[in-house]
């Protein structure tokens, strides 16, 4: 490797590091700032005794665990399924696991608004809950991919047949199987999809907006044209929480390597 | 009776996933009185509309070159051995994590960062004297604004998504060439570049997709100053603002056709790049 080579190297690595860090830098600066002349936690303080952001942050937090619980309670037995029953049908439900990639959510959001009004066959947006339950669905639709991705490598770890039978000739149901046998042996995975998820959710914007629901994302929009310092300070929480997740997420992986491995 | 298990999966992806988007799709073929038409797809040709697709393709492009670019940059200076080893792992870590973070947070990183009183913009001003504004005509509410701030996600997922590709270019191959006498550029230029170029494309339209569907930041960051098609869609959908629900759909159309278009197109490259990397 030539020294020119090296060299070209680092400068392209180090820019592109800045690029990644300034931003976050200047991100949580800014959020110091809120007292003249000096840093202080002013802004937080601020914003976490705003009962507006209570009251978003805990809506998106249930929103968040409503949503793994639907992925779970969807992703789980239908890639078992898939895996045990019916491999020919992978690549379709792939495909369609796949779908929320390729479609925006906006263009999603846009058909629920239009299909399920009040005057739809299904009204769900006519009712608080219903609006609710559709965000939650809608979410649910936009972690699909991660959450099949992750749940299917899981199963490809473990010899799902023989765990089946194995379970069955005991005696066990399907039920029993899924949550007794399947589950605990894909915990690892189905946690990596759940926190990514969690990440997901917790500041989406635009299914809330469009929904109208009083979700993180879209107060965090609307403080932002009108307060000075707290939508930082909220920004630096938001990437906190993301951050968070990914780094359970790979702590997650590594732990459950180190069980297959002494096993 | 084995389907009977996918059932709940079946009609799940049926009712939140496959008939909105039907709706919107044939809504965009439909007049008010529900009669097919082709009057919305050619009403996308009036108004604002083109311009709006045009500068959103515009993003969308610049974006996922540059993303490609210094992605591809980043990805070989570690692959090829230019930094040490060890810099490999974080840097996946965080691509991974980046890779997910648009949305709301992000565009007020990059005001707090660009803004008019942002940290480089004052670092800048205060020692060197340059007003980002005057000097290089940068505004971070503008079409740059935009590109920039998306490469915060376009970097990283180009990273990802390169980085198994330029592992799997061989050294029994380098060393091929060099036999044959090939310098280090015609290396690069006819066997290293032909193999990649499905990858690098195939990327490329994956990143055009990804930054052309991006909704939240853009209205984060810029409200309604900047005319691009995320934004007057949403706007569409909370007030109607084109007079016409069916435009409204044919506008949605336009999105999923052209992202779909970049989609289809990194699928189908990407098995045509899998041919060699194995």
């Amino acid at each position: 490797m030539s020294l020119y080579a090296r060299l070209t190297g680092w400068i392209v690595l180090l820019f592109g590091l800045g690029y990644f860090f300034i931003p976050l830098l200047g991100l949580t600066e800014f959020s110091l700032k809120a007292r003249r002349g000096v840093y202080s936690l002013d802004a937080y303080a601020k914003i976490i005794g705003d009962t507006e952001f209570q009251a978003t942050f805990s809506y998106s937090v249930v929103m968040a665990l409503v949503t793994i619980a639907f992925g779970i309670l969807i992703v789980v037995p239908t890639a078992f399924w898939v895996r045990l029953k019916m491999p020919w049908a992978r690549p379709y439900v792939e495909f369609l696991t796949l779908l929320p990639l390729v479609i925006p959510a906006i263009v999603i959001v846009f058909g629920y608004i239009r299909l399920y009004n009040t005057s739809s066959w299904l009204p769900l947006t006519g009712t608080v809950t219903g609006t609710n339950l559709l965000l939650a669905f809608g979410y649910t639709v936009l972690a699909l991919p991660y959450m099949y991705r992750a749940v299917d490598t899981g199963l490809r770890t473990i010899d799902v047949a023989t765990l089946t039978e194995a379970a069955q000739s005991l005696g066990a149901g399907w039920a029993t199987i899924l949550t007794r046998v399947i589950l605990p042996n894909v915990l690892p995975a189905v946690l990596s999809g759940a926190f990514l998820t969690f990440a997901i959710v917790i500041g989406e914007f635009t299914l809330a907006a469009l929904l109208d629901r009083p979700a993180f994302g879209p107060y965090l929009q609307r403080i932002g044209a009108n307060k000075p310092y707290e939508p930082f300070a909220l920004s630096v929480i938001a990437f906190a929480i993301t951050w968070a997740c990914m780094g359970l997420i790979q702590l997650v992986t590594r732990f459950s390597k180190h069980m297959k491995a002494e096993s | 009776m084995t389907w009977l298990g996918l059932m709940p999966f079946v009609i799940f992806v049926t009712l939140f996933l496959v008939l909105p988007t039907m709706h919107i799709v044939i809504g965009a073929f439909q007049d008010r009185s529900g009669a097919f038409t082709l009057q919305n797809l050619r009403d996308l040709n009036t108004g604002t509309i083109p311009s709006s697709y045009w500068i959103s393709v515009k993003i969308s492009v610049a974006s996922a070159a540059l993303g490609c670019l210094i992605g591809f940059g980043m990805a070989a200076a570690v692959v090829f051995g230019a930094v040490p080893r060890w810099v490999k792992s974080p840097l996946m870590t965080f691509s991974g994590v980046a890779s997910n973070f648009a949305g709301v947070p992000l565009a007020f990183a990059f005001l707090a960062t660009f803004g008019p009183v942002g940290l480089v913009t004052v670092f800048l001003r205060n020692n060197f004297g340059i007003v980002l504004s005057r000097d290089l005509g940068f505004n971070i509410l503008s079409f740059w604004g935009l590109t920039v701030t998306y490469l915060f996600f376009q970097i990283p997922l180009m990273i990802l998504i390169i980085t198994p590709a330029l592992e799997g270019l061989r050294r029994e191959w380098r060393e091929a060439a060099e036999v044959l006498g090939a310098s280090t550029a015609q290396y690069w230029r006819m066997v290293a570049l032909p193999i990649l170029f499905p990858s690098l494309l195939g990327t490329f339209a994956l990143l055009f997709a990804n930054a052309f569907g991006a909704v939240a930041t853009a209205i984060a960051l810029t409200g309604s100053a900047l005319n691009i098609v995320p934004i007057q869609l949403f706007a569409q959908i909370r007030g109607d603002v084109l007079g016409n629900p069916n435009l409204g759909y044919a506008m949605a159309f336009g999105m999923i056709v052209i992202t779909a278009i970049a989609n289809v197109l990194y699928i189908w490259l990407r098995i045509r790049a899998e041919r060699w990397l194995k």
